[in-house]
């Protein structure tokens, strides 16, 4: 019998344990996922939260039950790995032994890294959202805010869906302008990028979008610590942001086991091969999703395309064969930008986000690096698909690498 | 792909200026690169630099402030203080290597 371990229980985890489940013969294959708890959140509904658009009955549901018959799932806190010895170790003693491991991770917002975060203004003045309580506990003060300055901070890159504090700022703006706030609340948004986004042509749209709204924005800011005394934001060059509400994305890094067990770099995420996701450095161990070092997206749907194409290369790696898929780093992300309106992007390694229609050429139904309310619609019924459809395995008919029909070339090179 | 003449050499830039093939760099280059954008190098740079050469060498990409600060052991707020407002953009355009690409 041979034992795949899967580290993980989320996005990436489940798809490639029902995936494969199917796929790898019961009397030769076991599959056993390992998680902290029984908790699977649909971490995009966490955006809505502050705006009362979810409640949290609508973002979580039982892991036990998403993955399928054939699947262990064992509730524990993983110690290390011990790569050597292909075995991993969890916190209360017990040692799993493996011949292939997937480290399915993520990565988490760790506000104990800035100095200055979890002090007294913690969750009175200073607020995450990528944290299902604090996402609701941001619901509160932003009830009760009616005037000041409300600054929207990005700590460093890369971030878990890093459109989501502009998509949070586009929401806030028109929140407030539906209370008729928003001329008594000033918008700032802080990055340590040079512009609102990483790509340039989406950079130069989502930059236009916060301008077009009267968003302040920082650039380049490389925050050093938080005066929470003085309620300010302190950059290493000396730079202040002052804020009265000021929501964070905290630094994010990989799960610590996987720095104690030396498989991480500076961020715990492991290097892998971009294009087939196995280690550099062991040969029967993957990292999928967010727990990798990529160099693309921190998304669930770059962990979706990505396992169709690490199925297929598992079966082959696994069987002794070599790997013939290739991941091109495809992410298609939904960016909500308020009033029921949404810009869908898709990009890859090597093609950055460019105009034109999605999924079908001309017609679409929804359209790239355009607000529209198709595209609203069409992220608020992905919840359904997620649940009902990625996380069991099915085949959704959308292809895992990027693909350029419907996008229009820039007219000029970037 | 663009070329610049520094120090007399012809080296191969892009639109920024930063320098497309390491192999191009040495240290005399990096001491006139450092010019150009009015740093004068002390030991503390060249450590900075020779982190971020050795690094690229082994892994192909340029560090970012936090892996020059967990990995190569140089705080960040030393680094603003070497390379000041800019420092990752800097280090890379003084040690010959591609900026490093902002995350995605």
């Amino acid at each position: 019998m041979r034992r795949l371990l899967i580290l993980g229980g989320g996005t990436a985890g489940t798809m490639i344990a029902n995936k494969l489940r199917r796929r790898l013969d019961r009397d030769d294959w076991s599959i056993t996922v390992v998680d902290r708890d029984d908790e699977h959140h649909y971490q995009p509904g966490y955006l809505f939260i502050p705006f009362g658009g979810y409640a949290p009955d609508d973002l979580v549901r039982s892991r036990r039950r998403l993955l399928a018959a054939g699947v262990r799932l064992l509730l524990a806190e993983v110690d290390r790995v011990r790569p050597a010895d292909n075995t991993v170790v969890l916190e209360d003693g017990r040692q799993i032994p493996y011949d292939f491991l997937v480290v399915a991770t993520g990565t988490a917002p760790h506000p104990e890294e800035t100095p200055g975060l979890l002090e007294a203004e913690w969750r009175r003045t200073i607020f995450d959202f990528y944290t299902l309580d604090g996402a609701l506990a941001l619901a509160d003060a932003l009830e009760s805010l009616d005037h000041g300055r409300l600054v929207v901070h990005i700590t460093e890159m890369p971030i878990k869906c890093p459109v989501a504090p502009l998509e949070f700022t586009f929401l806030a703006d028109a929140w407030l302008r539906q209370r008729g706030l928003r001329d008594r609340v000033e918008l700032v948004y802080v990055t340590p990028l040079d512009g609102a986004f990483t790509q340039p042509l989406a950079s130069a749209r989502l930059g236009a979008m916060l301008t077009d709204r009267k968003v302040l924005v920082e650039p380049d800011f490389i925050v050093e610590r938080v005066d929470s005394d003085r309620r300010v934001l302190v950059a290493y060059d000396d730079r202040e942001v002052p804020f009265d509400l000021l929501v964070t994305v905290p630094l994010n890094m990989g799960a610590a086991f996987v720095g104690r067990s030396g498989l991480g770099d500076e961020l715990n995420y492991v290097p892998v091969d971009k294009h087939t996701l196995l280690s550099l450095d062991h040969d029967n161990i993957f990292a999928v999703g967010d727990a990798n070092d990529i160099p693309t997206s921190k998304a669930g749907s770059v962990a979706h395309f990505a396992v169709e194409v690490f199925v297929d290369n598992f079966l082959e790696h696994s069987s002794g064969r070599p790997m013939t898929g290739a991941f091109d780093g495809h992410a298609n992300c939904f960016v909500e930008s308020g009033d029921d309106k949404a810009l869908l992007i898709d990009f890859n390694y090597d093609t950055q986000p460019l105009p034109g229609k999605y999924p079908l050429p001309l017609l679409g139904p929804l359209s790239l690096l355009e607000e529209t309310r198709a595209n609203h619609l069409g992220k608020l019924a992905f919840r359904h698909l997620y649940w009902h459809v990625l996380l069991p395995g099915l085949p959704l008919p959308l292809p895992a690498n990027m693909s350029l029909a419907g996008k229009k070339m820039p007219s000029e090179e970037t | 792909m663009p070329t610049t003449t520094i120090s007399d050499r012809t080296v191969h830039v892009d639109d920024e200026g930063f320098l497309t093939d390491p192999a191009e760099w040495d240290e005399p280059l990096a001491t006139a690169l450092a010019e150009q954008i009015g740093l004068h190098l002390t030991e503390e740079h060249w450590e900075a630099i020779h982190f971020l050469r050795q690094d690229h060498a082994q892994r192909g990409e340029t560090a970012t402030l936090r892996r020059i600060s967990v990995v190569g052991g140089i705080p960040t707020k030393s680094l603003f203080r070497l390379f000041p407002q800019k420092p990752a953009k800097k280090l890379a355009y003084v040690a010959g290597l591609p900026k490093p690409h902002g995350c995605v």
